[in-house]
């Protein structure tokens, strides 16, 4: 049942501690993503995972521990920081402005800027961007009837998918999804599984934040489980159990290895 | 020169998508809706008065009226665009009129380089209250309503300290008899053309530059902004320092027109500024809203004011219709957002 990694991590976390006041959410937790891999991050309610998955995002610093990527230290101060490594965040509030159409969303922080003089006057390239932004919907296979109109008029499986393919497309390396189904309907749920398993066809790492278990076992390459702060089982699709699963949630089952 | 110039296309954001059904475009922050409103208005006073309402100095007696509160409110539309509320400008605006007054006194004479120290004397007071703002806002995290209700009695105070209460008349005759009450090729009016120039800039940074962006992108959702790394502390700063600025420029101009400081007549001017960018069709609640829009919003009291007038009515229904025009719009405006996140 224990899994030992094979191949080197691509972003490795060691006894990351984070508080807030007194509040401890993360104590000493490790975690690891290897390349190309989907893995989930699972784990009860208040177990830790959105607050591991913001550190390593850049939201929230770190209060103790060490961060590795690619073998190397690396301080992740905020979203930039992560950002210039290549990490991408879908976080569970989706964190899109609903007024703004979609490819504004896309381009947020990373506006194309007209060539010349214009450009450097800070007038936007909305064409280019509007033309990536098309893309990228069409590389996900993410349908949006009106490019024009803002988000807050498009329905939650499209939010979903604009959400999503922001991230892939400035991702170089890992994204982060927190719930990214908790909201949706059965066929929208669908599509966004799919939809994580292009993110890895385009040679990218998932780390996938769920309640859900079918979907996790669906999905997840490999599985990890948080419990109150701390990595308390790793598994490998195949070899799991949702019993195993949930027993390693809970406090049922205790794993040696892992970690 | 018509009571309303033809409104330039970059004023306009986005161009209307073409494919949203047509109700849904009425109802998501297109400023047509208000330019039909403000040209019925025109029209109806049009019938009622012909010959009184539309010549060409008329015209010009309502953009002349409305050209100081129209720099006032480009500089809010950009606050209230970023959710936020500058409850400050009028008395921003009074005090540097004060100290261009005083530094145009100092430096003495009638030359344009006097004016310009006037100039860039008020321009410069303006900013010092607008990053003052700015500041507390954004670093201070205090309320904005907090932050410029306290500012709007600073700088009034100052500036009344500063003056000793007295209006001070002392202003150059030639700042008066140019940006005053001077006219291109005769017949334009530059205070208008001024307030239309800077009406036009606003529209074209809010709608096509990145600053505009991210004045839509704080007010639609400031964390979500923040987690796509834009640096929103710093946007919010900027933003209250172009509004002070524009009531420093608005100051100036209040001075060359009135040829006073006007200590005692802009206790109103915020929420006149407030009114006209909320009739014109920005949210309060942030992230819509355009200059085009703000525009229509600054000339339906204007044409009000100014039609009541001639068609004989007590000039305080102006305050009425402009009251109940107010509320309509936010009606309108809350209406747009619940369709919207019904979803």
């Amino acid at each position: 049942m224990v899994s030992e990694p094979t191949g080197a991590p691509l972003l490795e976390a060691r006894g990351i501690v984070k508080s807030f006041g007194k509040v401890r959410a993360l104590r000493g937790a490790d975690f690891e993503v290897r390349p190309q891999e989907v893995v989930a991050l699972v784990g009860d309610n208040g177990a830790g995972k959105s607050t591991l998955v913001k550190t390593l995002a850049g939201v929230h610093p770190t209060d103790g521990g060490e961060i590795l990527f690619e073998g190397s230290p690396v301080t992740i101060r905020s979203p930039l920081d992560a950002r210039a490594l290549g990490i991408e965040t879908v976080y569970q509030d989706l964190a899109l402005a609903a007024e703004l159409d979609p490819a504004s969303n896309l381009f947020l922080g990373r506006e194309i800027m007209r060539s010349g003089p214009l450009g450097r006057l800070g007038f936007l390239d909305k064409r280019a961007m509007r033309r990536q932004s098309d893309e990228a919907f069409e590389r996900l296979s993410v349908a949006i009837q009106d490019v024009d109109l803002p988000v807050a008029t498009m329905s939650g499986g499209q939010r979903q998918g604009i959400a999503v393919s922001r991230a892939v497309m400035w991702a170089s390396k890992v994204v982060f999804m927190d719930e990214p189904t908790a909201a949706l309907g059965v066929v929208q749920t669908r599509n966004v599984l799919d939809l994580i398993a292009r993110v890895k066809d385009h040679g990218l790492s998932v780390v996938l934040i769920s309640h859900n278990m079918p979907e996790v076992l669906e999905v997840a390459d490999r599985i990890e489980v948080l419990r109150l702060g701390e990595r308390v089982a790793q598994f490998r699709r195949g070899d799991v159990t949702m019993e195993d699963i949930v027993g390693a949630m809970t406090g049922a089952l205790q794993q040696g290895g892992g970690a | 020169m018509t009571t309303q110039t033809p409104p330039p296309e970059a004023l306009e954001p986005e161009p209307a998508a073409g494919r949203a059904p047509g109700w849904q475009r009425f109802v998501t922050g297109s400023s047509a809706p208000i330019g039909l409103i403000l040209v019925g208005l025109i029209l109806v006073f049009s019938l009622l008065e012909y010959e009184n309402f539309v010549s060409v100095s008329n015209g010009r007696n309502i953009t002349t009226d409305a050209a100081v509160l129209l720099v006032l409110a480009v500089g809010s539309t950009f606050v209230i665009v970023t959710a936020g509320i500058d409850l400050s400008v009028g008395s921003v605006l009074v005090f540097s009129g004060v100290v261009a007054a005083k530094a145009m006194e100092a430096v003495g004479g009638e030359s344009v380089g006097t004016l310009l120290v006037g100039f860039a004397a008020a321009l410069a007071s303006g900013l010092a209250w607008g990053t003052l703002n700015g500041f507390l806002i954004a670093k201070a995290k205090i309320p904005a309503l907090i932050v410029t209700l306290g500012t709007l009695g600073m700088a009034l105070g100052a500036a009344l300290l500063i003056t000793g209460g007295v209006d001070q008349r002392d202003v150059p005759f030639k700042l008066v008899e140019t940006v005053g009450s001077g006219r291109l090729f005769g017949e334009l009016p530059y205070l208008v053309l001024i307030a239309f120039a800077v009406a036009l800039a606003g529209g074209v940074v809010l709608a096509a530059t990145r600053f505009g962006r991210y004045t839509y992108a704080i007010g639609s959702n400031e964390e979500g902004a923040r987690r796509a790394g834009v640096a929103v502390d710093r946007h919010l700063i900027k933003v209250y320092a172009l509004a002070g600025t524009l009531a420093g420029l608005a100051g100036f101009l209040s001075l060359a027109r009135f040829a006073t400081t006007t200590l005692g007549g802009h206790s109103t001017d915020n929420l006149q500024a407030i009114a006209a960018i909320v009739i014109g069709g920005t949210s309060l609640f942030g992230g819509i809203g355009t200059m085009l829009g703000t525009v229509f919003g600054v000339f339906i009291p204007a044409v009000l004011q100014n039609g009541f007038v001639i068609v004989g009515l007590q000039p305080f229904w102006q305050q009425v219709a402009v009251g109940a025009v107010l509320i309509v719009a936010v009606y309108l405006d809350q209406l747009r957002r619940r369709s919207s996140y019904q979803r």
